[in-house]
């Protein structure tokens, strides 16, 4: 695990929350970036190599559950955890269906998330092996 | 009932007895009149044939008997009749055919009786001052009123002249009255009907049978002369009566029958009053049937408000809970985002302490415990934001795979807090072996809320709510049981305890609609519910819902 580096891409409309969290993703061995539009995001994938991309649902111009319909599209190996601060579980669902990782609820514990990203990795390291 | 229930009530059954009364009404009352009508023209003519009759008759008889003298004058002179025996012969010879002749006798044209023959002593006797000698002499025929004379016996006179070989001679019969007495006593129809007959001066000719004699004379009588018969309704003797008067031909006498209009109209009043009894019958039947078709209405007319308000209050209940869903939602949402912040911000301090220069300063361990209380309090803040997000899912309709048991520590977790603030301790006895049942784990909630919340009310203070779920192997149900130490539910309305608007509660403080609602859900979730009082001492209302462990479809 520790020789492969786990590239994580968070997106969020929440300032404050990208920025602690990438700092905390990056003090425990990830190399994490941070978007806080949609578009941003996809800018970020188009221009670095990203493993599992932590997506918020309920974001301002574009929507998470587009966000994760382009990049399934256009990079379907890299994995996606939704993070949902809505009880809507339709949403939730839907998002499993597009073909996210798994979604968790607000406010996540970080070692929850980090397990999820972990798995999510091994997964998509798996499945490019396969692939 | 209600006052404008009421009121449409009497509406509806005045309307419906106004419509019908009024043609009965007017259809017997029409009837009525044209019965009348033809009765009354019934008897009239009846009458007028009796008037009829009995004149023709009279007229008969006077004639006869002026026929029967003329012949016997005109075909014996004089010296024949002087004869008494000769007039004795005539005069049996007259008796033998008819009844009516008391005397016979002939007077000269001085008034000198000349001869005689009957019971009285007349002979010698002169009338020439008498009316009746006068007339006949100027007229030559002669019947007098009648009269009592010197035979105190009534009777009438009949006289004819005869001029012969220069002078002129009389024959005069006397007659009795009981021919035509009994005559006009036959025309004295039913109890009060009366005949009589009046000369011109009202006096009457026969015996009348209720007022006056025979004799008497009718004070104020004037009464034209007319030909035929006429029929009049008027007022004799203080009673209403139908009177038909006629004068005779030969003698200037009125005849008179009246009868008693009452009693002749008799059958047409007893048809009427027995048409009255069965109208007044028919309208009570009306009226009857009318309240009855219109009480079965207004119960309807109750009984669909009644559904109406129950659906309106349940509509209203669930847009309620769904609007309530959507702010708890919304609110949730709003929280969680700067909750995460909190916590992300709470897990860098956290990172930032393990480095070590910082764990070797004074107040690390402060530093340490405040985060980790940050951390703590994060989290119980979640909890609160996740159940709330957890009550906005069941808002909507949910065919889930559900732990009953959970749902039902979950709705206990409500009231916890109010329970052990009244002092009301809550014994869960849950079965272990509960299995999963697909059903709606919000309409579940609510079902188990509603009456969670009717034991605390129940119990007030101070008491126990017990909670016990177990499952029905055989049955495949499982049973959820919820009771209280409160004072049960009053005999009265234990029937009807989930009918909306039943309440024990104080007046506004329930709607009456809880269990209801709870009932409705219940059916819809495929199960049903009871309600009964315990018969443990310490127990009151024992709720019990029962709900398929599968499905049913």
């Amino acid at each position: 695990m520790d020789k492969i580096e786990c590239r994580v891409l968070v997106i969020d409309d929440e300032q404050d929350f990208v920025e602690t969290l990438v700092r905390r993703l990056e003090r425990r061995g990830f190399k994490a970036y941070g978007a806080l539009r949609g578009r941003e995001g996809l800018d970020l994938l188009e221009r670095h190599e990203i493993d599992v991309v932590v997506l918020d649902i309920r974001m301002p111009e574009m929507d998470g559950l587009e966000v994760l319909e382009t990049i399934k599209r256009r990079w379907p190996f890299v994995e996606v955890i939704l993070l949902t601060g809505h009880g809507s579980l339709e949403s939730s669902l839907k998002g499993l269906e597009l073909g996210a990782y798994d979604y968790m609820l607000k406010p996540a514990d970080l070692a929850d998330l980090i397990r999820k990203i972990k798995e999510a990795h091994e997964r998509k390291l798996l499945r490019r092996e396969q692939g | 009932m209600e006052r404008r229930y009421i009121s449409l009530q009497v509406r509806i059954i005045c309307a419906i007895l106004f419509f019908s009364v009024v043609p009965l009404v007017i259809l017997g009352t029409s009837i009525y009149y044209e019965f009348y009508r033809s009765y009354t023209r019934q008897v009239t003519d009846y009458l007028r044939s009796i008037l009829e009759d009995r004149k023709h008759a009279l007229d008969l008889f006077f004639q006869e008997r002026i026929a029967q003298l003329t012949t016997v004058a005109y075909t014996h002179s004089l010296e024949q009749l002087r004869n008494e025996e000769y007039l004795e012969y005539i005069f049996r010879l007259m008796q033998g055919k008819s009844q009516f002749y008391i005397d016979l006798g002939v007077i000269d044209q001085n008034g000198n009786h000349l001869a005689y023959c009957g019971p009285y002593k007349l002979r010698g006797v002169n009338y020439s001052k008498a009316l009746w000698f006068r007339e006949v002499m100027r007229r030559g025929i002669y019947i007098s009123d009648v009269f009592m004379g010197f035979r105190q016996y009534p009777h009438f006179i009949v006289a004819v002249s005869r001029h012969e070989k220069g002078s002129w001679w009389i024959l005069r019969a006397t007659i009795n009255t009981d021919f035509f007495e009994s005559l006009i006593k036959t025309a004295q129809i039913g109890r009060g009907g009366d005949a009589f007959l009046l000369n011109e001066a009202g006096v009457y000719q026969t015996t009348p049978r209720f007022q006056g004699k025979l004799l008497d004379a009718i004070p104020g009588f004037r009464w034209p002369h007319f030909r035929g018969t006429r029929v009049a309704e008027m007022n004799f003797r203080g009673r209403t009566s139908l009177v038909g008067t006629t004068w005779l031909k030969t003698v200037p006498w009125l005849l008179v029958i009246a009868t008693d209009l009452s009693e002749e109209l008799k059958p047409l009043h007893q048809a009427g009053r027995l048409s009255l009894v069965i109208g007044i019958g028919g309208v009570l039947l009306v009226f009857l049937g009318a309240f009855t078709v219109s009480r079965i209405m207004i119960n309807q007319l109750i009984a669909a408000e009644r559904e109406k308000e129950a659906l309106d209050a349940s509509l209203l209940q669930s847009s309620k809970m769904m609007a309530l869903g959507r702010l708890a939602a919304g609110i949730a949402h709003e929280i969680n985002n700067p909750l995460s912040v909190i916590k992300e911000k709470a897990g860098w301090l956290k990172d930032l302490l393990e480095e070590e220069d910082i764990a070797l300063s004074r107040n690390f361990q402060e530093f340490a415990e405040a985060v980790e209380k940050i951390e703590y309090h994060v989290d119980r803040a979640r909890t609160v934001t996740h159940r709330l997000l957890g009550f906005a899912r069941r808002m909507e309709p949910f065919q889930e795979s559900v732990d009953v048991n959970k749902i039902l520590e979950e709705s206990l977790s409500f009231i916890e807090n109010e329970a052990l603030h009244r002092n009301i301790k809550i014994l869960r006895s849950f079965d272990p072996k509960m299995p999963f049942i697909t059903t709606d784990p919000s309409q579940l909630q609510q079902v188990f809320l509603n009456l969670l919340n009717n034991a605390l009310d129940a119990v007030d203070r101070n008491g126990t709510i017990w909670v016990d779920t177990y499952y029905n192997h055989l049955r495949e149900e499982v049973v959820i049981q919820i009771s209280d130490s409160g004072p049960g539910i009053p005999e009265s309305i234990i029937d009807r305890i989930f009918d909306p608007f039943v309440t024990t509660k104080a007046l506004g403080k329930g709607t009456g609609l809880g269990l209801s609602i709870t009932y409705s859900i219940v059916q819809k979730l495929g199960g049903w519910i009871t309600a009964e009082n315990s018969r443990e001492e310490d127990k009151g209302a024992v709720f019990t819902v029962v709900l398929p462990a599968k499905a049913r479809l």
